[in-house]
């Protein structure tokens, strides 16, 4: 799912979905760096405001295999909020913000995680070529999007 | 452009290939044979092309008797998916993880 975002011409992507979990239960699990490690990548995160970390996984192609952050926001067990990419590691030079809220709800807890701060041109993987290509390659996500 | 994305571009580049991947990609798996019909060129160029496909990973081939079967890698293409896309899925795999993850922890 993708919204528009807060800031004029950058688009962010938001994911939510409740859990039948505490918030505080959740919150180790984004917190706790032998945790995230568990879900979401290799990392030297701790909770502290203004903490630089950078999480680390297999590189690929365009992206060197490690993301440079730092958190901005620490209130637990509700709000995490990280800068993730500092423009150094893709050869988008994407930098965005990662934020998770947490919202008790009578089953559990809604999480809820937004990364803003795409601008335009991250959002097609395309840019800058001309012709017919992004009405092709259109066609051609459309079929991939059936996978 | 990163060399996964530069490589796909210049494999799809060429309306041959590009018609015999979409054909390819709309449905079943085709022998050379079948992909030759109505194709306008010859099966010895169509073999050639597929071969290019298949090196780009937008094509695979099972062999079934004498022939080899063709059918579309539409994963091939995920390169192409800008960074918006390919997040918004990633956060859905990593969201699955999470919840995998706090099923075995304890409360």
């Amino acid at each position: 799912m993708t919204d528009a975002g807060t800031h004029q011409a950058t688009k962010s992507i938001v994911v939510e979905r409740e859990m039948p979990h505490s918030p505080e239960k959740i919150w180790r699990a984004l917190t706790t760096s032998a945790l995230i490690a568990d879900w979401l990548m290799e990392n030297d995160f701790e909770a502290e405001p203004g903490r630089k970390f950078q999480f680390r996984a297999k590189p690929m192609p365009g992206w060197k295999g490690i993301t440079n952050c730092e958190v901005t926001e620490l209130d637990p067990p509700n709000r995490l909020a990280y800068r993730w990419g500092d423009g150094t590691e893709s050869d988008s030079g994407l930098r965005t913000l990662v934020t998770w809220t947490l919202t008790p709800t009578p089953g559990g807890t809604l999480v809820r995680m937004e990364q803003s701060g795409f601008r335009p041109e991250d959002e097609a993987g395309y840019q800058g070529m001309s012709g017919g290509w992004p009405h092709i390659l259109a066609g051609l996500e459309r079929v991939a999007g059936g996978l | 452009m990163d060399a996964a994305s530069d490589l796909l571009f210049r494999t799809l580049g060429d309306p041959t290939r590009r018609a015999l991947f979409e054909r390819l990609a709309a449905g079943e798996a085709l022998t050379v044979r079948a992909l030759t019909e109505h194709s306008g060129v010859s099966q010895p160029a169509v073999s050639k092309h597929l071969s290019v496909l298949r090196r780009a990973g937008l094509v695979e081939g099972r062999a079934a008797g004498r022939e080899t079967h063709y059918r579309a890698r539409a994963e091939g293409l995920k390169p192409l998916l800008g960074w918006m896309a390919r997040y918004a899925e990633f956060w859905e795999a990593r969201f699955d993880a999470l919840e995998d993850l706090l099923k075995r922890m304890d409360q």
